[in-house]
């Protein structure tokens, strides 16, 4: 808290800044210089290998991880004074199924922030409000371990919508997701578009879903594999049908564009 | 059992009235933090804890033996022990995950070893086996003010810090986004648990108390809905036990916590069982649905 002073005044429109960014796992380097923003509203998908270092990009924006060294920037502020305005779904691969918790109960886990109680009023209306979003509103008193796969995905999803986030970040959410769950999943995302900042990461790196404005690639860059870049998207001819719920780009990983290629070259 | 009545009711034996007393208040904690125990999976940790204290025990024992000040307690030596294992624990579990179970089972066993070796060389008679099952018609009523004391404590905390420790619990990692003391709560539970296991132990020992941390919790999680609702059955069911095993033990003249041990572990082992079976029929009965619907 005391060194935010000292943080770079950022133009209103940029939601996450990553500045010289490094972080090390003990001997292992994981990221070196990494430098990207994203705009507020945009669609980012964070492609890259298993293994690449999405995961712990993901946990470096949302706090998890306190970067070796440089910054980054939610909003203009260090992910731990931006709590409220980040909604996280993380990969959550071993939940414990004998934990007794109902549906509505996991999602109610949206509206926490510190040690603060939760109020009556926040809680009908904001769990309902992202139950629906989610399309699960129907599964709400169903135990979470009664769930399938792909609807205990959308579960989390709705768990992070609450408190209508600004920012929300998706750690591969749709892996082995049902197409029907992926189909909901997307069009969810499609709904929050624009007036959230959506960053998702997916290790099928080929082709992401339309609805992404940007590509970032962790570990693609040959010369430089311990950094993020932005890459080139175009239109998809012949691309793998029932692939991210609807239509998708295709990647164009020997295109790297410059980071400031979403602002015209200024900034 | 009417002898068990009459024994309640007779002021000539006020300890039967404190052990009734001593049961309820315990019921409390071994079904909120027996709940906790069973779904954060640390049945192993509470069971390290509650057999260090031994070890507690003995030392403070040996060492009023030699002249010791008197304010060298059983009890304080066993509090020592207790958050000395509980602070172990959580140190090796929190920067070392892989040795946590190695460095959980080694407690174990070198605390209660040293407990043995400290009893042997105390003059006079110490017997292990009264601090691992205890008498739970030895609790006297300095024991039941600390005992509700912890009581006010723990619910206080529990219903106040509810859904951060429901969240800290389910999912570590969201709770953590979300600013939740992940770290500070897990300390803290443990923290707690190594307090009551000291309260407790005292008049129901070291077995008991763990059995009574995981049995109740273990078959209310079968048909509970939630964590509140584990919590609250927990504590009925903790409760059942320890009154019925109690009435059990005066009538029969057998040992009361070994009895109340075996009632929890066989009602726990029955629920196991109907869990196993309903489950199997169930997806028999699938099976068999399955080709009619088809068809």
């Amino acid at each position: 808290m005391g060194n935010e002073e000292h943080l770079p005044h950022l133009p209103e429109n940029v939601a996450i800044w990553c500045q010289h960014l490094a972080f090390r796992f003990k001997d292992i380097e994981v990221f070196d210089d990494v430098s990207f923003h994203v705009h507020r509203g945009e669609f980012v998908a964070l492609t890259g290998k298993n293994g690449a270092g999405k995961s712990t990009l993901l946990k470096l924006i949302v706090g998890l991880l306190e970067p070796t060294r440089g910054k980054v920037l939610v909003f203009g502020a260090p992910p731990r004074g931006r709590i409220e305005s980040i909604g996280y779904v993380p990969q959550h691969a071993g939940f414990d199924p004998a934990f007794p918790i109902q549906v509505e109960e996991v999602v109610g886990m949206g509206r926490l922030s510190g040690l603060s109680p939760i109020t009556k009023h926040q809680k009908k209306e904001e769990i309902e409000w992202a139950l629906q979003q989610a399309e699960v509103y129907d599964l709400r008193a169903r135990p979470f371990s009664a769930l399938s796969g792909g609807q205990r995905r959308r579960v989390l999803v709705a768990r992070a919508l609450v408190g209508h986030p600004k920012l929300l970040v998706l750690d591969e959410p749709t892996a082995n997701m049902d197409v029907e769950s992926e189909k909901k999943f997307y069009e969810t995302l499609a709904r929050i578009k624009g007036t959230t900042t959506i960053l998702i990461a997916t290790h099928d790196s080929d082709f992401v879903s339309a609805l992404a404005d940007t590509v970032l690639c962790v570990g693609q860059n040959v010369d430089h594999p311990h950094s993020v870049h932005r890459h080139a998207i175009e239109r998809a001819i012949n691309a793998p049908a029932e692939l991210y719920g609807g239509d998708v780009v295709r990647v164009r990983h020997d295109i790297e564009l410059p980071d400031n290629a979403c602002c015209e070259g200024k900034e | 059992m009417s002898g068990f009545l009459q024994a309640l009711l007779n002021p000539a034996v006020p300890f039967v009235r404190n052990a009734l007393i001593g049961s309820v208040l315990a019921a409390f904690l071994f079904g909120v933090l027996g709940s906790l125990v069973t779904v954060r999976r640390i049945a192993g940790l509470a069971g390290a804890i509650s057999h260090t204290v031994l070890g507690g025990i003995g030392l403070a024992l040996f060492l009023a033996s030699r002249g010791a000040p008197k304010w060298i307690s059983p009890m304080l030596g066993a509090l020592v022990f207790a958050i000395l294992a509980a602070l172990t624990i959580s140190v090796v579990s929190l920067k070392a995950k892989q040795r946590e179970d190695t460095v959980i089972n080694a407690l174990w066993a070198i605390g209660m070893s040293l407990g043995v070796v400290f009893l042997a060389k105390t003059p006079g008679y110490a017997d292990p086996m009264s601090y691992l099952f205890g008498n739970i018609l030895l609790v006297t009523s300095g024991d039941l003010y600390l005992l509700a004391a912890l009581n006010v404590i723990v619910i206080v905390l529990v219903a106040r810090y509810y859904r951060h420790i429901e969240a800290a619990s389910f999912d570590e990692e969201f709770a953590a986004t979300k600013g939740v003391p992940v770290t500070a709560i897990y300390l803290g539970i443990l923290l707690i648990i190594a307090i009551a296991i000291v309260l407790l132990q005292t008049f129901v020992g070291i077995v008991m108390v763990i059995a009574m941390l995981t049995l109740p919790a273990g078959t209310a999680g079968y048909f509970s809905r939630n964590l509140a609702g584990m919590m609250m059955y927990a504590t009925i069911l903790s409760l059942v036990f320890s009154v019925s095993g109690l009435a059990v033990s005066w009538t029969f003249d057998l040992p009361a916590g070994a009895v109340i041990v075996l009632l929890s572990g066989a009602v726990f082992l029955a629920f196991s069982m109907g869990n196993m079976l309903s489950k199997r029929s169930r997806r028999n009965a699938n099976q068999q649905m399955e080709p009619k619907e088809s068809a």
